[in-house]
């Protein structure tokens, strides 16, 4: 594996100054973002294979180029999972993908967001320096938590050569419930149910049904779905429901010509929008997805009239913004950060800094 | 890369007479006397006394004085509490304590979207209490909470017993609101999912206050536990213990909470708090189920079961709160209760992989030996975090330096056993030697880089967590002096 990194390290330095390179592990979301089309790829896919896992600390250990589905596969045989359900959107991904890109599931509702999972990374940056971050412990506060940083940086200040993940044993049981119900009754219901001690796993509100899913003890489960009432899904269904949630399968996420697919993350007790009826809620009320034409471009505004945020997820033109705007210091902040990992900016800015 | 020297560009009594401009006379301390107050938190043995320590009542005293102190290049230590247990907010000798204690309002609670904005200055314990009204906590719960404050937490990623299941202040914060050393006003985190840009909350969240100061945190409130049951359970060998731990979690069990004492910490704690505590075990192990009765019912079956099949000599369940509020008395009151066996204690703080603990363990009896010094053990033994209480007498010539000394092998076995120096008190001064141990140049290089990405000034709290390159160099040579290893050649992590 050091052959490897070397190589990578070669290629990065031999890139200084002269081009710009993608990071690419399955390819699988390089659609998401604002993809930079003059950067040449650099394959991190040779960097592959589990380094540690031992199901009683709770933590794997990972290349970065390993894909997601060995992942968890093997978690699965010691009836562990990564609780933040991350999509694949292609048999290719991995988890160094997963990671760059910080996206999450519909289970994150219930269970966090894949940068509460991050316990370490080993990076090469833009100076071809390899750094490690963090660890395989679950509480460490040994220098600022740049792992974390790397969550979601997609690619723009190094290559995620190694990760650290913390996982989880599965829950037990799990149970999926439906109501017929509007967007409203829908948001009001997932956050009075938060404030309360049940086992709340994932939601969905979409064309007057809302779905719910509950995961933990056999005796939490079974007693919150009495409670709650609702349809209950067969098991098989329902986890076929909730990969489709999860690898966005749904026609609320087909695209047609002409339309851009808007991702709203907002304070989950937002009410509905009257104007939005058509939207597919996720996580409590904290994202919703909505397709609208091209021309239609005020969600940035709205969002963040509500203290949340949008962003173009599929669909945007070139040019056209795709990641909300950050405040003036936030970005400079930004901005320092990319040029102390990748002063020259050997990797794509697929996170605009403005 | 050395970190940017701050040297102030005005003398004592020039600074002083800014900064009496922009505060009320009480809001200002610079008599001595006074002054001493604030010359160490939690962590006395390192004591300096700063030029003047403001207090401020508004974020508009807060922006004036960071925009002062950065124009006359006068270094900035906040303040919360004063409880860190590494130096944190230990004074820069021409520096600023900029004290965020008189911020103390909850700003708002809502039961609804389960969040709670609130002041840094407001005392962890201060949100459970206000929440308890809706059914609501805040999770992260460090055995300091009557005291400590929220910046605080914030700025050390503070955990508690129970942050095996419920996270650290890292995955309970949604947002913080500050200002950089310069006075820019800054924002991390939402209160939506998924901030857009780089996961700048995250490295505000256990920086020590070098990179922000923090005027405003909102957190998540969780719904409280229908009940909770605990397990008090004797061992007697700390092996024996350590193993039923992760017999536990392989089990699939996540406890509430998972906590070891070693014989030392169990009888001090006993003596303390009368909790019970089985005195002849080697190893006493807390196991804390919650959620709804039936849920709890079946989880402690599983638990015990367990803890039998791994020799358990003893084990009870608590009947009602009152026993299960006594059984966490003693741990949680584990620190006071060494200071009551000891004139000194001094607390360390390394993680390290579980199934180490016994190694770890072991190496600590040898190294009581080596010292001639106590050492009383308490863990977060879910989540590997140690905390080894060193006891010793300062008025005893040379006792402080053995006891610093014993705590250094101490963090560096725990690295070479994969972990790390500090899991939830901070590097502060405390560690900062050890930071050479567990990092390399490069990476302390890149540390000092993302410093200067908030603060390109160098002057909010410089000096502490990070050590400069130069600084390892010597440390590096005095322990090859004393024997040991150098730090260059460790295996790391
Ligand atoms: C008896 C005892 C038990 C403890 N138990 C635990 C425990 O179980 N778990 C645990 O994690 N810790 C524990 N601690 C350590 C300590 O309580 C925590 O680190 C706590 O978070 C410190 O809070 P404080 O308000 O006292 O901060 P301080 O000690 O005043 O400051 C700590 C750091 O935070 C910075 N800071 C403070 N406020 C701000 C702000 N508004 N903006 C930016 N930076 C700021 C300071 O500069 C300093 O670097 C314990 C301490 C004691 C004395």
């Amino acid at each position: 594996m050091n052959a490897i990194v070397d190589r990578l390290r070669e290629q990065v330095l031999a890139a200084r100054g002269r081009r710009r390179l993608e990071i690419r592990g399955g390819g699988s979301k390089s659609w998401y973002g604002a993809p930079d089309p003059e950067a040449e790829p650099l394959d991190v896919g040779m960097l592959y294979g589990i380094i540690r896992y031992e199901p009683s600390e709770l933590v794997l250990t990972a290349y970065g180029g390993t894909p997601l589905a060995e992942v968890e596969a093997l978690l699965a045989q010691h009836r562990q999972w990564l609780p933040f359900s991350p999509p694949h959107f292609a048999a290719s991904a991995t988890i160094g993908g997963a990671v760059a890109s910080g996206l999450s599931g519909p289970t994150r509702w219930g269970h966090g967001a894949l940068r509460d999972y991050v316990l370490g990374v080993r990076v090469l940056d833009g100076q071809g320096r390899v750094l490690r971050f963090g660890g395989e412990v679950m509480k460490n506060v040994a220098g600022y938590d740049v792992s974390r940083l790397f969550a979601g940086s997609l690619g723009t200040l190094g290559v995620i050569l190694e990760v650290s993940l913390k996982v989880l044993p599965l829950p037990p049981a799990s149970c999926t419930l439906r109501f017929a119900c509007s967007q409203d009754e829908a948001i009001e219901r997932f956050n009075r149910w938060a404030g309360q001690p049940l086992p709340l796993s994932a939601s969905l509100w979409w064309q007057g049904q809302a779905t719910l899913r509950l995961a933990g003890a056999r005796a939490a489960v079974d007693a919150a779905a009495a409670r709650l009432g609702g349809e209950a899904l067969p098991e098989e269904a329902a986890q076929r429901f909730w990969e489709d949630v999860r690898e966005q399968r749904l026609s609320a996420w087909t695209l047609q010509e002409g339309e851009v697919l808007w991702r709203l993350a907002l304070p989950p007790t937002t009410p509905a929008w009257a104007d939005a009826e058509d939207a597919l809620v996720e996580w409590g009320g904290g994202v919703r997805w909505l397709r609208r034409p091209a021309a239609d471009d005020r969600w940035f505004e709205r969002a963040r009239a509500v203290g949340g945020h949008a962003m173009r997820w599929r669909g945007a033109r070139a040019g056209e913004r795709v990641f909300a705007p950050r405040g003036a210091a936030e970005r400079a902040i930004e901005a320092r950060l990319k040029a102390a990992f990748d002063p020259d900016g050997v990797f794509a800015r697929r996170l605009p800094l403005e | 890369m050395a970190e940017i020297a701050s040297e102030p560009t005005v003398s004592r009594a020039e600074f002083i007479a800014h900064v009496r401009r922009l505060l009320p006379e009480d809001a200002l301390i610079h008599d001595e006397a006074e002054l001493r107050a604030y010359e160490c938190d939690g962590l006395s043995a390192f004591r300096e006394l700063p030029w003047a320590v403001a207090l401020p009542r508004s974020e508009e005293e807060v922006v004036a004085l960071l925009q002062t102190c950065h124009r006359l290049r006068v270094p900035v230590v906040p303040r919360g509490a004063g409880t860190g247990l590494s130096g944190g907010a230990l004074p820069h000798p021409q520096g600023l304590v900029l004290s965020l204690a008189r911020l103390n309002r909850i700003l708002a609670l809502d039961p609804f979207a389960r969040t709670a904005t609130v002041q840094p200055g407001v005392r962890n314990l201060a949100i459970s209490e206000a929440a308890a009204p809706h059914g609501l906590y805040y999770a992260p719960d460090p055995s300091s909470q009557i005291a400590c404050t929220l910046g605080g937490n914030v700025a050390e990623n503070s955990g508690g017993v129970h942050c095996l299941k419920y996270g650290l202040t890292v995955h309970n914060v949604l947002r913080v609101r500050g200002y950089t050393a310069a006075g820019e006003p800054v924002v991390f985190g939402s209160l939506a999912p998924d901030a857009p840009g780089y996961d700048l909350l995250a490295l505000a969240i256990g920086s020590e206050g070098m990179l922000a100061v923090v005027t405003e945190i909102t957190v998540k409130l969780l719904p409280r536990p229908q009940t909770a049951r605990c397990i008090l359970a004797a061992f007697d060998s700390v092996r024996a213990a350590g193993e039923a731990v992760a017999a536990i979690i392989a089990e699939g069990i996540i406890p509430a909470g998972l906590e070891m004492m070693d014989q030392g910490a169990t009888i001090a704690a006993e003596d303390f708090v009368h909790a019970g505590y089985p005195l002849e075990a080697a190893a006493v192990l807390l196991c804390e189920s919650d959620g709804t009765p039936e849920e709890v019912e079946e989880e402690i079956a599983r638990m015990g079961a367990v803890l039998e099949r791994c020799g358990a000599t003893e084990w009870r369940v608590s009947r009602d709160e009152e026993e299960r509020l006594r059984f966490w008395a003693g741990r949680k009151a584990a620190f006071p209760a060494a200071g009551r066996v000891s004139p000194d204690y001094y607390c360390m703080d390394g993680t390290i992989p579980r199934k180490a603990l016994g190694e770890m363990l072991e190496a600590i009896a040898e190294m009581e030996r080596e010292y001639g010094l106590r050492c009383l053990n308490v863990f977060h033994a879910g989540d590997g975090n140690l905390h080894p209480l060193i006891l010793f007498d300062a008025n005893q010539p040379g006792e402080w330096e053995r006891a610093e000394a014993f705590g250094a092998d101490i963090l560096e076995l725990s690295v070479r056993l994969g972990g790390t120096v500090t899991g939830e008190h901070g590097v502060g001064m405390e560690k900062i030697n050890q930071m050479c141990v567990q990092f390399s140049p490069v990476e302390l290089e890149a540390f000092f880089q993302v410093k200067a990405a908030f603060d390109p000034a160098g002057i909010l709290n410089p000096g502490k967590a990070i050590p400069t390159l130069h600084r390892c160099a010597e440390y590096g040579r005095m322990r090859v002096s004393r024997g040991k290893l150098p730090f260059a050649e460790l295996p790391r992590f």
